[in-house]
């Protein structure tokens, strides 16, 4: 993917572009405004990764003059500010994603994966097929090489969300987030829990597993090891 | 400019004068001295009208009516007869009644005066002036009031008053109003004065007490003279200001001292770890990766450590009332029952949820699910596998608009620890040998301060019950 960071910090900066480059993306960067404004408009890119904190301007006031312009290039904040207002204010002024500093690389590389791929699937489905494994949204239900699966509702909300996302990693985070609303880590690793409540339902009696736990990042729905 | 010696201590006096002045208190008693001072003269000079004027008016009147009878007299009795009458009347001893009658040549005739008055009548033929100049009948400098007239015969006769009464109840008049105007002024001056210094020393025991404050002692507090007055509820607020202030100041030290404190433990674990493992020379890249996954680890931890304590100083900012938006309670408790379920079941603890009933309050929805999730959390924690765990919801009673309260069947906490165990990174004996950064319950109650709330801790035979009381007013 083509991915342009709009960072005034250069260690931030070359540090991003250094990990983006390593997960196979080719990256521009952008050290202020001006400059960032200027690539945003003469090139093509598949995501925008954004500080708020830029010289002589906030990167909202950047973003909503790109959305005012008829960008939609898919856009991601880094913030130091974390709180859920900073949050809600960035995700008004045109943001897609808000992640906070400091941040895992892992969960960077995969909520930019989530973003491109959610542009991609803009028509609504009802239905979400991985494998052998079928989720029916209008009639909420879940059947596996053709077996149906009694979900409780969260457990299909979770299952949704990880096949919505199939083949990309979601990171606890962006389950949590995504699934609860919640926008802040619990003590415990309670979506660890969850996901093994979901794999005893959905993976235990059959030879191929679909939940892939990804170390140090999170997990991955996808129907091939690969 | 620094003025010394004597000159110092006038321009001192000078400016503590001008700064009395300056005072509003001294303001109100000169602008209710000014409206006093014109009452007063309003007063009198009503008073003057009705009594002076009333006088004058009298004595014209009453020497108009006896020109009229002496016309009469002239008419039937002549000359010799008006004269005599004249001669007469102007014998009556102290009488303060004025006549003459002379010829039109001036040759007196009759009368009590030594010549005629040069002061020209006015055209109602009235004429004002001094007794003394012409003779009069008392040797006191008064003014009279008369009348004058030719006679047919080209006689001229004066008949008129002595003023002195009405001049000396005019000059006594305008004296009194003088005394009382100037005495006025001068208690009102006075008053005002001691006023605004009243007010002044209050004022700076004020400023004194806030420059004490700026100068880093903040246990100081203004004095209150207990009269209840605006002053002192001023006074009153700006202590509960301070209090606050005092009791943020010192959280803030605490903080930073526990910062200090906690942290510099696990950032010192983090560095000897790296740093052994750069001394540890070895050809394994096996064992520097378990070192960086450690690493990752206990930054991990540090930063979930930070988090909570943004996550308080954000609850206890309190900046944060504003964006406070109607949350359903039961939404809240439900969904973090939904997450702790599972880890409950894991540890094959019960864990029963009770809504019993649909409260709203106004609040942040996430730092209130921080908080329940917090409560279960340590709730799982804290209790031996196979416990209970109960999570009870209830609506609106007398002194509350919502309750929750999060129950366990673990080891509680005794009573006299209930209040330390609120700080941040207390953490008691008994909970060392499990994960956690002692900061979980300081959250929960900097959650329920930010929302006016109370945190009850109770013992729940055996076990802890944390209950989140919302007041009345939280209510939607």
């Amino acid at each position: 993917m083509k991915i342009l960071v709009i960072e005034d910090d250069r260690q931030a900066a070359s540090y991003l572009a250094k990990g983006l480059k390593e997960a196979g993306h080719v990256v521009d960067v952008a050290n202020d405004g001006k400059e960032g404004l200027f690539l945003a408009g003469a090139e093509h890119y598949d995501v925008m990764i954004v500080d708020r904190m830029l010289p002589g301007r906030d990167g909202l006031s950047l973003v909503q003059v790109l959305r005012a312009a008829g960008n939609d290039t898919p856009v991601l904040f880094l913030s130091a500010l974390g709180s859920v207002d900073d949050r809600v204010k960035g995700l008004k002024a045109g943001g897609d994603d808000y992640l906070t500093k400091p941040f895992a690389f892992s969960e960077l590389l995969a909520r930019i994966e989530v973003l491109v791929r959610r542009r991609g699937a803009a028509q609504p489905q009802t239905r979400l097929a991985v494998g052998d494994l079928e989720l029916d949204l209008l009639s909420r239900s879940v059947k596996r090489a053709g077996k149906a699966i009694d979900l409780l509702p969260r457990e299909f909300s979770l299952l949704e969300y990880l096949m919505r996302n199939a083949g990309s990693v979601v990171t606890r985070t962006m389950m949590l987030e995504n699934v609860w609303d919640y926008h802040f880590d619990p003590q415990t690793n309670v979506i660890d829990v969850h996901i093994a409540r979901l794999r005893q339902k959905i993976d235990k009696d059959f030879p191929t597993p679909l939940i892939h736990t990804v170390r140090g990042a999170g997990y991955s729905l996808r129907a091939a090891e690969g | 400019m620094k003025h010394e010696g004597a000159a110092g201590g006038l321009h001192g006096f000078l400016a503590a004068g001008l700064r009395l002045v300056r005072t509003t208190a001294f303001r109100l008693a000169l602008l209710y001295l000014a409206m006093f001072v014109l009452s007063v003269g309003l007063i009198l000079g009503v008073v003057y009208r009705t009594t002076a004027g009333f006088l004058e008016q009298e004595i014209g009147e009453t020497i108009a009516l006896e020109v009229a009878g002496l016309q009469d007299h002239y008419r039937i009795h002549g000359l010799p007869g008006l004269v005599d009458v004249v001669r007469a009347r102007s014998a009556v001893p102290n009488n303060n009644s004025i006549y003459l009658l002379a010829t039109s040549a001036g040759v007196i005739l009759a009368g009590n005066l030594s010549g005629w008055p040069a002061a020209v009548p006015n055209a109602s033929g009235w004429t004002h002036f001094k007794v003394a100049d012409y003779g009069g009948v008392t040797n006191r400098p008064s003014t009279a009031q008369a009348v004058t007239f030719t006679l047919p015969g080209q006689f001229r006769l004066l008949v008129g008053r002595d003023m002195s009464e009405i001049d000396q109840l005019r000059t006594r008049m305008f004296r009194s109003l003088g005394w009382i105007l100037g005495s006025t002024a001068l208690l009102g001056l006075g008053g005002g004065l001691l006023m605004s210094r009243g007010a002044m020393r209050r004022i700076e025991a004020i400023n004194r007490t806030t420059r004490q404050i700026m100068s880093g002692d903040l246990s100081d507090r203004v004095p209150r003279f207990g009269g209840g007055d605006e002053m002192d509820r001023l006074a009153g607020n700006l202590n509960a200001m301070l209090d606050r202030i005092e009791r943020l100041m010192t959280g803030m030290r605490q903080v930073t001292d526990s910062v200090a404190h906690d942290l510099r433990t696990p950032l010192t674990r983090l560095r000897s770890r790296i740093e052994l493992a750069l001394l540890h020379e070895t050809e394994d890249p096996e064992v520097y990766r378990t070192v960086l996954q450690d690493t990752i680890a206990e930054a991990d931890r540090l930063l979930a450590t930070f988090s909570a304590l943004l996550s308080i100083a954000e609850a206890e900012s309190g900046a944060k009332r504003q964006d406070f938006v109607p949350v359903e309670l039961a939404e809240v408790v439900e969904l973090a029952a939904d997450l702790y379920e599972p880890v409950a079941d894991e540890r094959d603890q019960r864990l029963s949820v009770d809504v019993r009933g649909k409260p709203t309050v106004r609040g942040n929805g996430q730092l209130l699910a921080q908080a329940v999730s917090n409560l279960l959390d340590n709730a799982i924690k804290y209790t031996p596998e196979g416990g209970a765990i109960s999570l009870v919801l209830e609506g609106p009673a007398p002194g509350r608009a919502a309750c929750i309260s999060v129950a366990d069947s673990g080891p509680g906490i005794p009573a006299d620890m209930r209040d330390k165990v609120l700080q941040r990174f207390v953490r008691l004996d008994t909970a060392r040998a499990s994960p956690g950064n002692g900061l979980g319950l300081s959250l929960v109650d900097a959650v329920a301060t930010l929302h006016g709330a109370r945190l009850e801790l109770d013992d729940n035979a055996p076990g802890l019950r944390v209950s989140l009381i919302f007041p009345p007013e939280a209510r939607r």
